[in-house]
Parts: structure tokens; C-alpha cells; sequence
């Protein structure tokens, strides 16, 4: 059966939590905003982007969506401003905002 | 009531039979003496096909539970086999498995811990394992080993704890004795098919076991747990009355020999409850009232039922076959203790420790033990209870 | 495999999802992410990792990033478990329970591969199960506070090996995890790591997946926190640990035929890779030139030895 993960809070009650404290709920942690943590943000330039994708697998947390064979714009939600795909761009297509939430 | 067929089979051959009767869909096991003829057995059914279980040859008993647990995660019913060292290289995995609330079953054939190394029987090895979120029964004989294994699928289903069939090693495990088997088709029957509602295996709903879980988490979960065992009580007694009256043998969280009048009692368990009813039955003849509490079910501990159990004896005789290094007493007679003060009950308690690696404890050292009690003969030296058969 | 694609493989739904709490720019999910794209989307798959970073931050209670089912067990016994799934799976299959097709990934760092794990995984090597071992390998337990492990190389300054007065880090060089699963002679074995769009990694994640039998993949994975350099400097932490044949790309399939799967234009020296990282400062102070020729040679002694395997 199907974990509902909303209501498995910190303020869950014992009788509450899932038997065995396993969740039926893959991928929930999307739920999670790990967005907040961000120090730089990365700028998306997509006229200079060629759409090799190169910045796409080097990104720790799935956060360059890809659409249609295309990158699109980064998943804010999530994405820690680690600067790992600015770096991997040839093309100058991402920018790093320092300091810039 | 369903056919029977009589038998002449070792503890081991016993409790491999019932596994060869239930056909689980998975074992996985690392031979330790004196259990490694269950997983031999086994082996040889698989390549006789006789079961079509997957038994996997892992490298360590560690890999054993390990590899049991994922199996019952991944929805099969899972079972291993096991003892000391093996079931003590297990511990970590033993909380895990309770932990997921895993139904997996381990067949525990009891012997000493090291060190010194020693392969013969005593429960130091059940007993280092008796906090861990597991169910224990305890078994007297190959009838109790053979007639436990039937049922404990059953009840770890239920109640998504594992269970520990206990039996004494090479005691039990080794000597061949009368036994009355229950038909395949009716054990299979009795334990039914196993359908788990979350799995691994689960591809239209993924499942994922085995959570860091933060301190505000934590407690909720072992309270879980410790519900789950308590609750089991039912279960327990449930499963076995069912038992008893689809295959004519009944059991209790424990047996009452001789307990109606009784105001001396042994209270003990496994294979040496024999010689204390044999002991039991000579000084009953000789008009004594003296009985013998036999404990089946340890894990949960049938703390006030025990205790009712006992409420007119005098004097009891705690039987411990397993050291706990307390300083106080062995680990059952601590519980036995604490059960009978929560009771308000106060009959002389004389702890005992016996049989540890294999020593000998006749009847003669049981009729001693009720002379003791009958005398009020309590005392002890150096240490607040006392070692049986020990050189002094 | 001969139709790799890598606009198809980045097309593929991530199979491990964002809102994991690994560390901004950590190299251990960039390797696990990758591996999960070369399961074909239509076919499930079990994940049984071993205690890490990866498992206390991708399984939070109740948060899962895996859309895939997964087990966290313990610490030493990743290779079991997964032995235990497939055991299962083996058993509902052919009793008729079971009609989907799974694959069955172990995950461990190098502290749960390399040393508390070896012999859980070894043995499930040895029983062939049909899986595939993924050890990402970060040189040392990161998860407990960058200690030293069997994988970290000499020298490196770790918490358990700290650079000092009269120590230069880690005085034993690493043990080679690749080569002893090798030996194992289990059907496919390969060593990789970030480089260029990845096809390298991609490749052999899918060849492990979709090969019968035991199957493992190393995956040098930098950790910014224990290694000391800037997170988004990680691509090129691991082009020189591949320039430098510190960590040669390669594979051995059936413990025999062992091949090469990127050869460096121009060896460089180890120092190439040294500089980059703080855990190594202390070994390119002036009066350490000994301790870098003694880890140059090592690198060059296995590097050759490896190049002798591969022209057999």
C-alpha cells in the first residue's frame, strides 16, 4: 500500500509510522527541498547553450531537467548551487551567482 | 484429526523435515555444529528434489541473516539455521530483522559461547539473543523442535516478528528419538502460501526497507516493535491451539507438570525438563508436592502468567542454563524475579546455574534440588545463587 | 554497448531523484545517478546498499530518492542482502509468483567494499549471483569523518592518518579492489570514473547490468570534504587521477581478458593530481620529493603491470 509520506512527520505518533518503518513512496524524497541549502546559483544562458548535455551527468542532484533530447532550466527545488555544471560547460552557457540565493 | 505417522528422527532430521514440509522459498546457511545437519538436510532435499527451495551456501552466518533478510524483504519466506558463535556473529542482523518486521524463521540448536570453545549444549547463545525483537520457543524434545517449526511461520506472519525455534544441541539435535510427523500435505496446509502486502519485488509499488531514521523516529519505532511482541501472546497461543487441534498436541507459553498442589516447583527450560519430571514423578510418588514449570515461549515473556502459575508454591528453583555475568543471577531467573515482585508474590527464589557446555544433570541432581527447596536449604556462597555439578 | 547512446541514456528518467541530503557537489551520487541510467527503463530493479553516506542521506525516513525498491541493511553485508533479494527473486520466479523483469544493484563506498564488506562481497561473488556490485570508491569512511580505508592512497592526510610533525599521512599504499574482484574470475569486473560525457562509465554500468552473473564496477567518486578541493573542480580532480594512470579506466571480463578503456595522450606526473587536493598540501612542501617518487613509482609500477594484462 501506498506510504503518505505527508503524514509521516516529525511529528508522526508511534502507532502511526509504517510497520517496520518502510515506505511504499519511490522517489518521495522530492518532497524534500534541498534548494534551500544553496549558497551560488547557477544562471541557465541558453542562447549559448549548443545542448551537448555534457552538463547533464556531472549534476549530483538531478536537477537539469532533460525534455525532449533538450536541457530545460534547472530545478530550483532542489538543486545545491554545487557549480559542477558551470564548470563542465564548454559553451559558457552557465553562470554561477555568487552568494546569490 | 489429521493423520499422523510415526517416526524414529533426530532434533535435527526433525526440524528439517518440517522445513522439507513447508518448502520455504528460500534458506540460507553456514554450517556450525551442532546445527549443520538442518542445512545438510536440506541441501539434500533441493538436490533430490524433494523442495524446490533456493538454498543459498553463504560464506558466515553474518551472510546467512543477512541474505534472509533480503529475501524476506523481497516478499519470499525466508529461514536460515544456526548456533553460538553463528547465532552471536548474527546479532547485529537479528535486531534488523525485527527492526523491518521481518516474518523470518531461524532454527536455533543451542549450544555454549566461547570462550573457552566448546560445541555442546547450553543456552548461552538463545539467551545473548533474547533482547533483540525476536520470538524464542524453547523445546524440550525432537516432538516440541518438529511441532515449533510447524508452527512458526505461521505466527511470524502474523505478528511480522521472526521467531527462533530453540532445541538443545546434540541433546536434542543428535539423539534419535519416537516421533509422531504430521502428514506433508497437511503442514503445508496448516502454514498456508505467503503473501506479503509490501515488497521488494514489488514492481507496481517499489518498497524501500531499512531507513536512517533521525532521534524524533526512532522511539516511535521500537515502540512499534515492543507492541508487536507483546501482542504476539495471542498469536502464540492462537497458532498452537490451532495446532493442537488439527494434529493433537497442544502448547502453552509453557508446560505445568505436576503444578496443581505443587509448593516446590523447578521452573527451567529445554531438554533438561525431562530429567526434572522424571525427578518430579519419583517424589510425587513418595507423596512430595513438588512440580516443574517448563518454559516454553521466553520471547515475549509470559511474565504474569508465570507468575499465576506459581502463586501457591513455596519455594522455586530458578534453572538457568545459560551464565549472564550479572552477578545476581542467570538471565531467566532475573525475569522470573522481577515477574513474581510484580505479582506481589514472595515465594523463596533459589537461582540456579546448570549444564553449561554440555555438563551432565541427572535426576538425582533434580531430586537434590527439591530436597533443597523442601528443606529451605537457600544457601549460597560467594555468589547469590548457585552453580549445579560445579567443582568447588 | 554497440548502440550506446548518450542523448537516449540523459533522455531516461533519473532513477535516483533530487532531494537526497548528499553534500553539494558530491561525487558519489554523480556515479550512483549514472549507473541507474543504464537500467533499460522498462525493467525494475532492487537496490540493497550498504550503510554510507548514500544510504543515511537517499533513505531519510520516510523520504526515498530511489524510484526503484530499495534495502538498506547494515554495514558489511550489502552483497548478502542483494544475494538474498536475487535468491528470492530466483524462487518467486520459478514457483510462478513473480512476472517482472529485475535487476539487483549493491551499492557500498570503499570502507563497506574494501574492508568491512569484503567478505560478505566476496562470497556473493564467488555464488555468482546474477547482480551487480557498485562501490563507489571516495579513498576513505567519509561518512564517519574522512578516516582512513584500505582504498585511501599513501600519504593522504585523513583523520585516522593525520599529516604531522613526524608523519606523512597514510603510510601503506592502497589496495587494488578491482583487480582482487578480478580474481574472482566472476564475469565482468571494470574500474571507471567521471570523464568527458561519461560514455566510459555509462558503458560499463550497462555491460555489469546486462550480464549474467556477478558483476562489479568501481567508480572512483570524489568527495570535496574529504579530499579538499572545491566541489565544482570534480571533473577535473578526476581527469588528472586518469592522466596521471593513478586510476586507469579498464575492465577484465572473466578474470581473463583485461582491456583498456582509455589511454592517456601523455602520462602526467602524479603531482598533477596532488596539487589539486588538500589532503595531499603536506607532500608538495620542499623536502618531500622522496615521498612523491615513492608514490610516482607505485603509480608506475602497477600502471605498467596493468598494461602487461591488457596485451595479453
Amino acid at each position: 500500500m501506498k506510504t503518505d509520506i505527508s503524514k509521516q512527520g516529525l511529528d508522526v505518533k508511534w502507532k502511526d509510522m509504517t510497520v517496520g518503518a518502510s515506505i511504499v513512496c519511490a522517489g518521495g524524497a522530492v518532497d524534500f527541498m534541498t534548494g534551500e541549502w544553496r549558497v551560488d546559483t547557477p544562471k541557465f544562458i541558453e542562447d549559448k547553450c549548443k545542448q551537448c548535455l555534457l552538463c547533464v551527468p556531472v549534476c549530483p542532484d538531478s536537477c537539469i531537467p532533460v525534455v525532449d533530447g533538450k536541457r530545460a532550466d534547472f530545478d530550483f527545488d532542489h538543486c545545491k548551487g554545487c557549480g559542477i555544471c558551470a564548470k563542465a560547460c564548454p559553451f559558457g552557457a552557465i553562470e554561477m551567482r555568487r552568494g546569490e540565493k | 484429526m489429521a493423520k499422523q505417522i510415526r517416526e524414529r528422527l533426530s532434533g535435527n532430521e526433525a526440524v528439517a523435515t518440517a522445513i522439507r514440509q513447508i518448502n520455504p522459498d528460500v534458506m540460507a546457511a553456514f554450517p556450525i555444529t551442532p546445527s549443520t545437519e538442518i542445512p545438510q538436510f536440506v541441501s539434500s532435499y533441493v538436490a533430490n528434489g524433494l523442495i524446490d527451495t533456493e538454498f543459498v551456501p553463504v560464506e558466515s552466518e553474518h551472510s546467512a541473516m543477512s541474505a534472509t533478510i533480503g529475501a524476506s524483504a523481497a516478499g519470499a519466506r525466508a529461514m536460515t539455521a544456526t548456533s553460538s558463535a553463528g547465532l552471536a556473529l548474527m546479532w547485529e542482523e537479528l535486531h534488523i530483522a525485527s527492526s523491518d518486521r521481518l516474518p523470518v524463521v531461524l532454527a536455533l540448536v543451542n549450544r555454549a559461547l566461547s570462550g573457552p570453545i566448546n560445541i555442546n549444549a547450553d543456552h548461552s547463545d538463545g539467551m545473548g539473543a533474547k533482547d533483540c525483537g525476536w520470538i524464542q520457543l524453547y523445546s524440550e524434545d525432537n516432538q516440541e523442535a518438529y511441532d515449533n517449526m510447524c508452527m512458526a511461520f505461521r505466527i511470524s506472519e502474523k505478528v511480522k516478528l521472526p521467531v527462533m525455534v530453540c532445541q538443545d544441541g546434540f541433546i536434542t539435535s543428535h539423539a534419535v528419538q519416537n516421533i509422531i510427523l504430521n502428514e506433508d500435505q497437511d503442514v503445508k496446509d496448516f502454514v498456508g502460501t505467503y503473501q506479503p502486502e509490501d515488497y521488494l519485488l514489488n514492481a507496481e509499488n517499489p518498497m524501500a526497507a531499512g531507513p536512517y531514521s533521525v532521534t524524533q523516529y526512532y522511539m516511535e519505532a521500537r515502540r512499534g516493535v515492543a507492541q508487536a511482541m507483546r501482542d504476539s501472546k495471542e498469536t502464540i497461543i492462537a497458532v498452537s491451539k490451532e495446532y493442537g487441534e488439527k494434529f493433537g498436541r497442544t502448547y502453552g507459553y509453557f508446560e505445568e507438570y505436576c503444578m496443581d498442589d505443587a509448593e516446590y516447583a523447578i521452573v527451567i527450560m529445554g531438554s533438561a525438563a525431562g530429567a526434572a519430571k522424571d525427578a518430579c514423578d519419583k517424589l510425587r510418588a513418595e507423596g512430595k508436592k513438588v512440580g516443574v514449570l517448563k518454559l516454553r515461549v521466553y520471547r515475549p515473556f509470559p511474565a504474569e502468567e508465570i507468575a499465576a502459575a506459581l502463586k501457591n508454591v513455596k519455594a522455586i528453583a530458578a534453572m538457568d542454563r545459560a551464565e549472564s555475568f550479572s552477578g545476581n543471577s542467570g538471565p531467566m531467573s532475573c525475569e522470573l524475579r522481577a515477574a513474581l515482585f510484580s505479582a506481589k508474590q514472595t515465594p523463596d527464589v533459589l537461582s540456579l546455574i546448570y549444564g553449561l557446555g554440555g555438563r551432565d544433570i541427572t535426576v538425582e541432581d533434580m531430586e537434590k534440588i527439591y530436597e533443597d527447596l523442601m528443606n529451605g536449604n537457600f544457601e549460597c556462597k560467594e555468589l547469590p545463587y548457585r552453580y549445579v555439578n560445579v567443582r568447588e | 554497448m554497440s548502440d550506446y547512446n548518450f542523448k537516449e541514456f540523459m533522455s531516461r528518467p533519473d532513477r535516483l531523484t533530487p532531494g537526497h541530503r548528499m553534500c553539494a557537489g558530491c561525487g558519489a551520487t554523480i556515479a550512483l545517478r549514472n549507473v541507474m541510467k543504464a537500467i533499460k527503463p522498462e525493467d525494475h530493479a532492487v537496490i540493497c546498499n550498504a550503510t554510507s553516506c548514500m544510504e543515511v542521506s537517499t533513505f531519510t525516513y520516510p523520504y526515498s530518492s530511489w524510484k526503484d525498491s530499495y534495502i538498506h541493511n547494515a554495514f558489511e553485508n550489502a552483497a548478502a542482502t542483494c544475494g538474498g533479494v536475487e535468491a528470492a527473486y530466483n524462487a518467486l520466479k520459478k514457483r510462478g509468483k513473480l512476472d517482472d523483469s529485475f535487476k539487483f544493484i549493491a551499492v557500498g563506498g570503499d570502507g563497506g567494499t574494501y574492508d568491512i564488506g569484503f567478505q560478505s562481497l566476496s562470497g556473493a561473488m564467488e555464488r555468482n549471483h546474477d547482480m551487480v556490485y557498485v562501490c563507489y570508491d571516495n579513498e576513505a569512511y567519509m561518512n564517519t569523518g574522512i578516516q582512513r580505508s584500505s582504498a585511501t592512497p599513501m600519504f593522504a592526510d585523513t583523520t585516522t592518518t593525520p599529516a604531522g610533525k613526524v608523519s606523512d599521512g597514510k603510510p601503506q599504499n592502497r589496495k587494488d579492489i578491482t583487480e582482487v574482484i578480478a580474481a574472482h574470475r566472476v564475469p565482468y569486473v571494470a574500474q571507471t570514473t567521471f570523464l568527458g560525457n561519461f560514455s566510459d562509465l555509462h558503458k560499463k554500468a550497462e555491460k555489469a547490468i546486462y550480464t549474467k552473473g556477478a558483476c562489479f564496477l568501481t567508480i572512483l567518486a570524489p568527495c570535496p570534504r574529504g579530499w579538499r578541493y572545491e566541489a565544482e573542480n570534480i571533473m577535473d580532480v578526476c581527469k588528472a587521477a586518469v592522466d596521471t594512470c593513478f586510476w586507469p579506466m579498464y575492465e577484465v571480463e572473466n578474470g581473463e581478458k583485461w582491456t583498456l578503456t582509455y589511454e592517456p595522450k601523455k602520462k602526467l606526473p602524479i603531482e598533477d593530481f596532488l596539487r589539486l587536493q588538500g589532503r595531499f598540501k603536506h607532500l608538495l612542501k620542499p623536502g618531500k620529493e622522496e615521498e612523491v617518487a615513492m608514490l610516482q613509482a607505485e603509480v608506475d609500477r602497477r600502471w605498467e603491470a596493468l598494461l602487461k594484462k591488457c596485451s595479453l
